[in-house]
C-alpha cells in the first residue's frame, strides 16, 4: 500500500514538474555547489512569478499572496548568499537548474496570455504544483544529498517555509473555485 | 515634624502592600517559524517582549483584533497588555504560526 501511494506521488510528481524528477532519479547526487545553484534558482523562479503576479493579479488574496512568496523567497535566498559567500562556495549550474529556468519561462509565456480571473486561478494553481515539486526534490533529494551541515540546515528552513507555502497556496486554490 | 515624618513613613508601608508586584516582562520568540512558549498566562500591566530571531518577516495578529504587532526579520517589540482575555493569535504572513496568550486581570 505504502508503495502504491509513493508510486502515485511520483507520477503526481512527474507530471506536475518533470525537471525535478529527473533529476531526483539522476544516479550522481547533486554536490553542494550544485544544490545551492539549484535551490538559488528556484528561489529566484518563485520571485519572478510573485513580480508578474503583483502586476496582473486582481483578486486581493492572491496579490497578498504574491508579496508574501516575494518576501519569503527574497529572504531565504539572501542567507543563501551569505552562505555561499562565508563557506566560500561559488554555486555551480547545471543541467537541473537550466531545465528549472527553461520550463519557468515557458510557463511565464503561457500565464502572460491570460488576465484577471484566468490569471488568477492559473498563477495560484501553478504556486500549488511549483511548490508540491519543490518540497518534493528537497525532502527526497536535495536535502539528503547536502553534506554541509549549514547548508542542510538552510534547506530544511526552507522546506518548512515552502511546505507552508504550499498549504496557503492549495487555501486559495480553494476559495477561488 | 517626626509625626510628618512617620506618616509618610506609613505611607510608603501601605503604598507597598496596596500596589501590586511589579509587572513582569515576558518573553515570546519566533524562532524558525516557531512561537515559543505556545501558551503563555500574564496579568494585565505586563509587558510581552516579542522576538523575531528568524530571516523572515513576521506578525503577532490577535484573532480578536486586540493586537498586531509587526515584526521585520532579527527584530523585537514590546506590547504593555491592556485587556483581560484568552487571545489566540497568529503570524499572518506564516498563518500555521499559532499560539495562545491568556490575559489576567
Amino acid at each position: 500500500m505504502l508503495i502504491r501511494w509513493s508510486a502515485a506521488a511520483a507520477t503526481a510528481m512527474m507530471l506536475s514538474n518533470p525537471v525535478l524528477l529527473q533529476g531526483a532519479s539522476a544516479a550522481d547526487k547533486p554536490t553542494d555547489p550544485q544544490i545551492a545553484h539549484i535551490a538559488y534558482t528556484a528561489g529566484v523562479i518563485d520571485i519572478n512569478a510573485a513580480k508578474q503576479a503583483q502586476k496582473k493579479a486582481k483578486n486581493k488574496d492572491v496579490k497578498a499572496f504574491a508579496e508574501d512568496m516575494l518576501r519569503d523567497h527574497e529572504a531565504v535566498n539572501k542567507q543563501a548568499l551569505a552562505l555561499v559567500k562565508k563557506l566560500n562556495v561559488t554555486p555551480e549550474d547545471n543541467e537541473t537548474s537550466k531545465a528549472l529556468s527553461k520550463q519557468a519561462a515557458d510557463k511565464m509565456a503561457e500565464l502572460d496570455k491570460l488576465d484577471g480571473a484566468a490569471f488568477d486561478k492559473a498563477y495560484v494553481a501553478n504556486e500549488v504544483a511549483y511548490h508540491k515539486a519543490v518540497n518534493g526534490a528537497l525532502e527526497t533529494q536535495l536535502i539528503p544529498s547536502a553534506s554541509n551541515a549549514e547548508l542542510k540546515s538552510l534547506l530544511q528552513t526552507g522546506l518548512k517555509i515552502f511546505q507552508g507555502h504550499q498549504q496557503h497556496a492549495e487555501h486559495i486554490a480553494a476559495e477561488l473555485k | 515634624m517626626p509625626g510628618r515624618l512617620a506618616s509618610i513613613a506609613l505611607a510608603a508601608v501601605l503604598l507597598s502592600t496596596v500596589v501590586p508586584a511589579r509587572a513582569a516582562t515576558i518573553e515570546i520568540t519566533m524562532d524558525n517559524l516557531v512561537i515559543a512558549p505556545p501558551e503563555v498566562s500574564a496579568k494585565i500591566g505586563d509587558t510581552i517582549t516579542w522576538v523575531n530571531r528568524d530571516v523572515f518577516a513576521h506578525t503577532a495578529t490577535a484573532g480578536n483584533g486586540d493586537f498586531d504587532v509587526m515584526l521585520p526579520p532579527k527584530t523585537s517589540a514590546t506590547s504593555v497588555l491592556k485587556k483581560a482575555g484568552t487571545i489566540e493569535y497568529y503570524c499572518r504572513y506564516h498563518p500555521n504560526m499559532k499560539a495562545t496568550l491568556k490575559i489576567e486581570p
